[in-house]
């Protein structure tokens, strides 16, 4: 074997060594100079387990989670810890919390969570809270500064007013188009804690924030809304990169306000169609964002799903699994400064989403 | 001139096109492979030809027994030597309609089909073509025929010439006309009887089957052309799935052939469309199957697990078990669930399925309608 053979050989060997342990349907980016720096988490949310009586929930929600468990697991490499998005209830019974930690009990990661609506509003998150500890804190992973926020705090008023039961205010909460609903908030506190807690992080440590509805406002009859978004975004307007994960939307959406990158997970319960396609009321759904389709009733899981993503380059690639259907990979355009979809962003290569019902 | 050929081109094989039967659409016939009768009967002889395995004893119809429905009524084929593979032979009767072929659906069409059971080791165990194109081009018959049809001679007979053969002889095999098409479509309102009738109105509605086994107003293929995961061989891999993935990837992204490891690895076969997409929600998934002539190709499921059509009946009211103390596999397709019929039912299912078969395979029909008490439900 002549040299330039055995180097061209050596070389294509290396190549099939490194394919052999890609990961699953994922392609990782390179992080900088620094490739260990590189993770993948897991994100799944917007369960809703829901009790019917006894020993009996409804079996569509138990599945779409214990789906995207099953799936999470398959991920190789592993992903480093997953988060949940929030609404593991339908109406916040311990029940339905309970159960659903016991399905989410499968995943071999740690798991972080978010507060979700559903989780909060029948006993203000007591039991979530005794389950799961605080609803917002902070961590550092790999360089990566990680904040939970609980947003869907409202008026104070409104939460402590004269309520027949917990209940009674947790169905006020859960209905869409609801006049008597509030707008969600992260609130005072919250934020004078986010101030703090970001006060001792350098401004080019790359910043994830989660929340479980958007830190943008979008759709106030739906709570695709967050009343106090510009005061939290001002917040993060410090750092280099920042991004903002979110679930409530049960969709896909992505948007860049600034220097934040905004991202939107599926519900492994059901999708809620677009504001824009729905309501004659104003929306503000962000322009970058490409919609699905329409989903297909007749199966069961269609436009569901959960998603993995991307640790690389300090911004994040979001790679939304999608039961039965094409992959979307959102992903951070360095060049046009944000998040694209990687395959339909050209007006031409997409699927018109169908707007009539 | 060139016009004045292509015409007569395309009189010839609309001449020679059969009118579907009733309950069918007309065959879809690529472009590149126009139907002719030379053409058919010449992939029907290469069909036949055990010459095509490595021990001269298999064919196609090895395991595609016109005499078994085009299957041959095993669990899992038999290829050379005995030997066993990982999956249930498809019947070919209207795998013409089929928008992806083998159960994983790993190929688009009949042509990329029949082009791997020859190499495949546990089939018909060829190293490469070349003792085919031997045969084919020297064997005076075949010589003469693939000169008539593709006009080709020597070494300008290629593989894909026998494979389009092939497809053209398997998109003749093609059968409707059953009780259920006479009541559904051919205005026959007695062609069902009551039991039959009652059977149809449990697949519409309660059993939940045309969900995947789409009939529509004017046809019925009996498939969505899907890929679904119901269950069936989870008990395999439960709790492996991860490491078995990892693990056939790392195989696929060093050069292992697909088809011979979905074929060969019992693990990896339940894998399903996964092995094809490497999409982990495809992970366990199968091709949903035509139910036309079922009652003509036992034993059932991707990897014939189940003997009778009561079983597959008992296996979906279970929500996709065998047996109540099973668990449910995560990866479950949404439609799956526990279906709550009654014995009765079951037997009216079981009955409208037996209707769906056409009259040319109407003797290989073996399964029969419990009466009254004799079927227990599990």
């Amino acid at each position: 074997m002549k040299n330039i053979d055995r180097r061209e050989f050596l070389k294509r060997s290396g190549a099939l060594l490194a394919a052999s342990t890609l990961p699953v349907s994922m392609v990782e980016l390179a992080f900088g100079k620094n490739n260990e720096q590189n993770f993948s988490f897991a994100f799944i949310s917007d369960s809703h387990i829901t009790h019917i009586k006894g020993n009996r929930f409804v079996r569509n929600w138990d599945h779409g989670l214990s789906r995207a468990v099953a799936e999470a697991n398959l991920l190789d490499p592993k992903p480093d810890f997953v988060f949940y998005g929030g609404d593991i209830a339908q109406l916040g019974k311990p029940e339905e919390i309970d159960h659903g930690l016991e399905i989410l009990s499968a995943l071999k990661q740690k798991t972080h969570y978010v507060m979700g609506e559903h989780d909060y509003y029948v006993d203000l998150g007591d039991y979530w809270r005794k389950q799961l500890g605080p609803d917002y804190y902070s961590f550092d992973h790999k360089g990566v500064h990680f904040v939970v926020l609980n947003s869907i705090l409202t008026w104070e008023d409104w939460m402590h007013g004269k309520w027949d039961s917990g209940m009674d205010r947790m169905r006020q909460m859960a209905r869409l188009d609801n006049p008597k609903g509030q707008p969600f908030m992260v609130g005072d506190a919250q934020r004078k804690w986010l101030a703090d807690d970001l006060a001792r992080v350098s401004k080019d440590t790359p910043v994830v924030v989660l929340s479980h509805s958007p830190l943008q406002k979008i759709y106030k009859g739906w709570n695709f809304w967050t009343e106090d978004a510009e005061q939290v975004q001002a917040l993060l307007k410090p750092f280099k990169k920042v991004t903002v994960l979110y679930g409530h939307v049960h969709q896909i959406q992505y948007n860049q306000i600034g220097n934040i990158s905004f991202h939107a997970a599926m519900a492994t319960a059901w999708p809620w169609p677009y504001p824009s396609s729905y309501s004659q009321k104003e929306t503000f759904l962000p322009k970058l964002t490409v919609e699905m389709n329409r989903a297909d009733p007749f199966f069961e899981r269609d436009a569901t799903g959960w998603q993995f993503v991307n640790m690389a380059t300090g911004n994040i690639d979001v790679h939304y699994q999608l039961p039965n259907n094409s992959k979307r990979v959102v992903a951070f355009n360095e060049k046009a400064g944000r998040p694209e979809d990687a395959r339909y962003q050209a007006g031409k290569d997409r699927i018109p989403p169908q707007g009539h019902y | 001139m060139k016009q004045a050929l292509a015409l007569a081109g395309a009189l010839l094989a609309a001449s020679i096109a059969q009118a579907a039967p009733l309950g069918l659409p007309e065959v879809p016939v690529p472009a590149d492979n126009p139907q002719s009768e030379a053409k058919v009967s010449l992939g029907d002889k290469l069909f036949h030809d055990t010459r095509f395995s490595s021990t001269g004893e298999v064919s196609c119809s090895t395991c595609h027994d016109r005499a078994k429905g085009f299957t041959d009524h095993l669990p899992v084929s038999e290829g050379i030597n005995q030997l066993t593979g990982t999956r249930n032979a498809p019947t070919v009767i209207n795998a013409a309609y089929m928008q992806t072929q083998f159960w994983d659906g790993r190929e688009p069409d009949l042509e990329g089909q029949s082009k791997q059971p020859p190499l495949n080791p546990i089939e018909m165990g060829l190293p490469d073509y070349e003792p085919i194109l031997k045969v084919v081009r020297t064997d005076p018959d075949y010589a003469a025929q693939f000169k008539a049809v593709f006009g080709k001679q020597g070494d300008d007979i290629t593989i894909d010439h026998v494979a389009k053969a092939i497809a053209a002889f398997e998109r003749t095999i093609i059968a409707g006309n059953s009780a259920f098409d006479r009541y559904q479509y051919g205005g026959e309102k007695d062609a069902l009887n009551e039991q039959e009738l009652r059977g149809r109105n449990i697949f519409l509605t309660k059993g939940r089957c045309v969900s995947c086994h789409v009939i529509e107003q004017t046809q019925a293929l009996f498939t969505d052309n899907r890929f679904h995961n119901i269950g069936v061989g989870f008990k395999k891999i439960r709790g492996k799935e991860g490491e078995t993935a990892a693990e056939f990837l790392k195989g696929k992204r060093a050069g292992a052939n697909v088809d011979v490891t979905v074929l060969t690895a019992e693990n990896m076969s339940e894998l399903g469309r996964f092995a094809a997409t490497e999409n982990m929600s495809a992970v366990g998934a199968f091709k949903t199957p035509t139910l036309r002539n079922v009652a003509a190709t036992a034993p059932y499921m991707h990897d014939g697990s189940l003997k009778t059509l009561m079983d597959v009946i008992e296996f979906y009211d279970l929500g996709g078990r065998e047996l109540k103390t099973d668990p449910f596999s995560p990866f479950l397709s949404g439609g799956i669930r526990p279906l709550d019929l009654t014995e009765e039912e079951e037997n009216d299912l079981l009955a409208f399925l037996l209707a769906l078969t056409s009259p040319e395979y109407l003797h290989l029909v073996k399964e029969t309608v419990p009466e009254g008490d004799h079927h227990e439900k599990h």
